[in-house]
């Protein structure tokens, strides 16, 4: 297989001692076995995410996202952008949809890039993690390296929001996407078809509205239960922290009994190419997946 | 104000003008799928297409001060249903930035309040510092409040400590972009362009 090579955006949630620190651990160990190269952007910055519109505004947010491009132009030229978190995917995705389609709006974002030395061109492409995955190599290349299928797990693929709508995977329908549960059954896990696979956790009214999002997210807990499920599998970084996080909450609050594992598919694969527990970041688990743990002992 | 004049104004224009993708508000034809769609959607006192027609029927005092559009979570469900293809999360965002920054949005409302804390980290240093950012919101009401909210979440917080995802550390500074100097002076310059051209007082 050609090696790939990109420019990679982390993201806030990806750094290290992050909340999304072991994405980051098991994205690294994961492409590792793939041969496919992630060059961090030098000094690439946050988004603005989906709560930073509020105060930040349309321009502000609009050269957030274009000095990132600009530096990957910069220090990384022609290769692609790769995200692996959904919010930053989807912005760097918005922003340059809208500088490429407004005259006006490129005009002003260069205007305020320039006060940082920096110019937005828009030649460089922006993918998110999964969409390198199964478009550029493909669920064959990614089955070859699986060497401890993940027998007799049942997933729940949660896919959630913001890798589904509004961009998507090319080919995925917007109600039902199936990427995910291709992938776990690509590394030999069950994925169970249940009802909220593309429910909002909440998102950031995770902090401003606790109750709104707790409920979500105890519908998205529930219903993986009430399928057989017993771990969940996201893409997206907020949903991870979101949907594992508050279950200790809704416990305390609900009298429910929640404990379900929330991994990141990189996760699933780092374990079933063989990688070690701590190489797939299971370390970072609040809810310990213990099976998982166990396959990577054997 | 007489009720003649109550209805001469353009808010319609207005937000077509000002607001973030707002020129599309007067294609929306009603049809609800968007209050249908959206997971918050019985939190919201008038759902995306009733703030469409008030816009056109001039509500201006109602719409900015309503606390309707801060329940979009962004979930985007609104937009890939909308059978006019209406981006309408992007002009939920625009509406709550615009009545924020005119200083019209409801006082204390959790999540304005939660945006601006979140704005105001990220520029600090160009990264998102999730300590600092979440000490932050705990103490947005006050002491006292902020040590029962940090007791609260004690649990979590040293849980998230041991799984090595939060730093004590970050409190001493935490990530950021190298060139400080030129990040601050492009967010500058794009306010400045901003405010001149949607008219918000320095």
């Amino acid at each position: 297989m050609a090696k790939k090579e990109y420019a990679f955006y982390p993201g806030c949630s990806s750094q290290s001692k992050a909340s999304a620190s072991n994405y980051l651990t098991s994205v690294n160990a994961m492409c590792d076995k793939l041969d496919v190269t992630i060059t961090e952007i030098p000094d690439w910055n946050c988004c603005g995410a989906s709560i930073g519109y509020a105060e930040g505004g349309e321009l502000p947010r609009l050269a957030l996202s274009a000095r990132n491009f600009a530096l990957a132009e910069t220090h990384l030229p022609g290769k692609e952008m790769v995200a692996t978190c959904a919010a930053c995917w989807l912005a760097q995705r918005e922003v340059k949809e809208r500088l490429d389609g407004s005259e006006q709006l490129l005009k002003e974002t260069n205007e305020a890039l320039a006060a940082a030395g920096l110019k937005y061109q828009g030649t460089t492409p922006v993918r998110h993690m999964v969409e390198v995955l199964i478009e550029d190599l493909g669920y064959d290349a990614l089955k070859q390296p699986v060497v401890k299928p993940l027998e007799g797990i049942k997933f729940a693929g949660y896919v959630g929001c913001q890798t589904n709508r509004p961009f998507g995977i090319a080919g995925e329908s917007f109600e039902n996407p199936v990427y995910l549960d291709k992938l776990v059954e690509t590394v030999g896990g069950e994925a169970v078809p249940y009802d909220q696979k593309v429910t909002c956790c909440g998102g950031a009214l995770a902090f401003s509205e606790p109750e709104k999002s707790q409920k979500q997210i105890r519908d998205i807990v529930e219903s993986a239960y009430d399928h057989g499920a017993e771990m969940i599998v996201t893409p997206c970084p907020l949903c991870q922290a979101n949907v594992e996080i508050y279950q200790s909450e809704i416990n305390k609050k609900q009298g429910t009994k929640f404990s379900m594992p929330v991994l990141y598919y990189s996760q699933l694969m780092t374990i079933a190419y063989g990688g070690s527990a701590k190489e797939a970041g299971l370390d970072g688990q609040l809810i310990k997946a213990t099976r998982l743990e166990e396959i990577a002992r054997k | 104000m007489t009720t003649a004049m109550k209805y001469r104004n353009d808010f319609l224009g207005e937000v077509e003008k000002n607001v973030e993708e707002g020129h599309w508000v007067r294609m929306c034809m009603q049809c609800g799928v968007c209050a249908g769609s959206c997971p918050l959607g019985n939190a919201w006192a008038h759902p995306p297409q009733e703030l469409f027609m008030m816009i056109r029927a001039g509500k201006r005092e109602e719409v900015l001060s309503s606390d309707s559009m801060w329940m979009c979570t962004s979930c985007y469900n609104c937009i890939v249903r909308c059978p006019r293809k209406l981006p309408i999360t992007h002009i939920m965002h625009g509406l709550a930035n615009y009545a924020h920054r005119l200083g019209l949005a409801p006082k204390g409302q959790p999540t304005r309040e939660t945006a601006t804390l979140f704005w105001n980290n990220l520029i600090k240093k160009g990264r998102v510092n999730e300590l600092t950012f979440s000490l932050a919101l705990y103490f947005k009401d006050g002491f006292v409040q902020g040590i029962k909210n940090a007791l609260n979440m004690q649990a979590v917080g040293l849980g998230l400590v041991k799984a090595k995802r939060l730093n004590p550390m970050e409190l001493l500074g935490g990530h950021g972009v190298k060139d400080q100097a030129g990040f601050k002076a492009m967010i500058e310059k794009a306010r400045q362009i901003e405010d001149r051209k949607k008219g918000f007082a320095k």
